[in-house]
């Protein structure tokens, strides 16, 4: 129960922390809030679907009971999925900005606004 | 096995793709080629659905609820065939419409791996499963919407990239809290449970956040700004592909959710669903009514045109449905045929901004016709397939007694005529500017005549045989109405 009240909690400051780094100015800043917030919904997922301490994720031995056995496989399941899908967005919005960089010399989101003027 | 050729033939021909290196020919012809193949096999499963129902199949051989689910129902069949046709035309469009410069940075690879992500969002039957083709479709986007890597195309990216990853994760954080209430992902047994509980309503925190992820993918009000300040900054014949399926998804994702989630639509969802579809419908058409730049009035009308996709969705009855599936197929058509367009004229005039060009219907009078049919039919005169569309979301609005919003979508009717009447009498009808480039002589490219000519006669077909179709989406409205079908076949 302690754990998932500390989870709760933790969870919680990556969001708003992820949310504050998305509204500064700085583009690398807005990277870091995406890879908050990513991280904040990972263990968002991990968290709800309930936590079962000191437990693999299968069978230890034959014919134990699986309910009380072992911790539910799924959500690690998607909880990995999702850290990749995340690793493969952070790549992409890092050489963006790196892209980005090379071209205007800037980082400052203020000088993003070329593409609203007609 | 037919149940995964969606996936199966755009991830064959990715493998394909990289076998050729930098050789664009080899590139252009198996790109175009997976395409064709892409459209039979959607063919193949529209027939194969329409007469034997739905098909579905479990990955691994894991029963129903543990194992991912591959389901497409008539639906998803329609959704299939029409993406994949307009994929091919695009494909057969960006072999003259893209630079080589794009097709050696791989456009076909990213265009296949696209499809792949788009054909699977519309085949997942688990909702973790939809988020990965979610992902895998966006990935691609990302890259084919920076393709060339010029100044604005950046800029757009980081616009479109940000939006639309903090849509995901707020679609992600959504499945995490309904694996937590039910302990199932599969959307039959997530519909079976909902059905059977009268406390479905612990559901909404999972529900809106799920409703403002595929808001931000569709493109709804408030949520739509990254879609006009990034779409026009690709090359063209990426955007008119963008145009025609990307927002479609969110919408395909929004429909099908609802349908089989929401078991009634309370008061509440229905009055934001038709709230925002009004605002979107509205503000949209006002926005791309204020602009002088070809590609960026039609953005802004692929937001317009959402709301009514959306509209039809809110007044929630099997009719109402089917128009909106109606709307889409046909917005699907014209949108990405204008956009086509606007290359032509950019090809023949070198601009895209209105007061830099005209004289064009007097120098080549078959190009006005290729772009007046499309628009037409966008902004809904018959016999195109746009005036059933807006006639059949009436029809049931006011069958369904949802009045002002019904009044509204007869106005902006009338202004996206306006705005379609604009681009029309600047670009076509007025006489060439003091001082605008000389009309470019050379003769266009055959590749892109055709598709643009197809999507033509295409909108005109689906409006002349709009009773067959309006049969078949029935039948798939009814059968998303009464889901019961759906869950059998998913789950025995």
């Amino acid at each position: 129960m302690v754990m998932e009240i500390i989870l709760s909690i933790l969870v919680g400051i990556l969001y708003a922390a992820g949310v504050y780094m998305l509204l500064r100015r700085s583009l690398v800043k807005l990277i870091l809030g995406i890879i908050f917030l990513s991280n904040a919904t990972n263990l968002l997922i991990f968290m709800v679907a309930g936590l079962t301490g000191g437990k693999p994720a299968f069978l230890a031995k034959e014919g134990a009971k699986a309910a009380e056995e072992m911790a539910d496989p799924l959500p690690q399941a998607l909880v990995l999925t999702a850290i990749v899908i995340g690793f493969g967005i952070v790549a992409f919005t890092l050489v963006l900005k790196y892209k980005y960089y090379k071209q205007t010399g800037t980082y400052d989101l203020d000088q993003v606004k070329q593409t609203d003027q007609s | 096995m037919i149940t995964v050729l969606p996936i199966l033939t755009p991830l064959l021909f990715v493998i394909l793709l990289l076998m050729g290196g930098k050789n664009t020919r080899w590139l252009k012809s198996v790109g175009l080629g997976g395409a064709i193949v892409m459209f039979l096999a959607s063919l193949l499963i529209f027939i194969l659905v329409r007469e034997e129902g739905i098909l579905v199949t479990q990955a691994g051989g894991w029963k129903a609820p543990f194992g991912i689910t591959l389901a497409i129902d008539l639906f998803s069949a329609v959704m299939l065939m029409v993406t994949s046709f307009t994929a091919l035309m695009v494909g057969m469009f960006a072999l003259n419409g893209l630079t080589e410069e794009h097709h050696k940075n791989k456009f076909f690879l990213f265009f296949h791996t696209l499809m792949m992500g788009v054909n699977g969002a519309f085949i997942a039957g688990d909702i973790f499963n939809l988020y990965v083709w979610f992902e895998v479709m966006l990935m691609s986007s990302f890259v084919l919407i920076t393709l060339g890597s010029k100044r604005k195309q950046l800029e757009g990216a980081i616009k479109y990239v940000t939006m639309n990853l903090v849509g995901s994760l707020l679609f992600l954080a959504g499945i995490g809290l309904i694996y937590g209430k039910t302990g199932t992902l599969n959307m039959a047994d997530l519909a079976n449970i909902l059905r059977g509980n009268d406390q479905s309503f612990l559901m909404y925190s999972s529900f809106v956040l799920f409703f403002i992820a595929f808001a931000v993918k569709a493109g709804l009000f408030p949520l739509f700004f990254w879609l006009p300040s990034s779409y026009h900054t690709a090359p063209v014949t990426i955007t008119a592909l963008f145009a025609g399926l990307l927002t479609k998804v969110g919408v395909y994702a929004m429909i099908r959710f609802s349908t089989l989630f929401l078991v009634e639509l309370t008061p509440f969802w229905q009055n934001l669903i038709l709230i925002l579809a009004g605002l979107t419908m509205v503000i949209g058409v006002l926005t791309a009514a204020s602009q002088f730049d070809i590609r960026r009035i039609l953005s802004f009308h692929i937001i317009s045109q959402v709301g009514y996709i959306i509209m039809g969705l809110g007044f929630f009855t099997v009719f109402s449905i089917a128009a909106a599936i109606f709307f889409t197929v046909h917005n699907i058509l014209s949108k990405t045929a204008t956009f086509l367009v606007g290359k032509l004229v950019y090809e023949k005039t070198g601009s895209y901004q209105l007061k830099d060009i005209g004289g064009l219907f007097k120098a080549y009078p078959w190009l006005g016709l290729l772009f007046f049919i499309p628009a037409l039919s966008l902004a809904g005169l018959p016999p195109l397939s746009g005036f059933f569309g807006k006639l059949f979301l009436i029809m049931g609005g006011f069958k369904a007694e949802h009045y002002v919003i019904t009044g509204v979508a007869v106005w902006v009717g009338i202004v996206t005529l306006f705005s379609m009447l604009k681009i029309w009498h600047e670009a076509f009808w007025k006489p060439k500017p003091d001082g605008a480039r000389e009309i470019n002589k050379n003769p266009l490219k055959g590749t892109m005549i055709l598709p643009v000519t197809i999507f033509a006669l295409a909108t005109l077909a689906v409006g002349l045989t709009a009773g067959w179709f309006m049969d078949v989406f029935l039948d798939a409205a009814e059968a998303m109405k009464n889901p019961e079908v759906y869950i059998n076949a998913v789950l025995n």
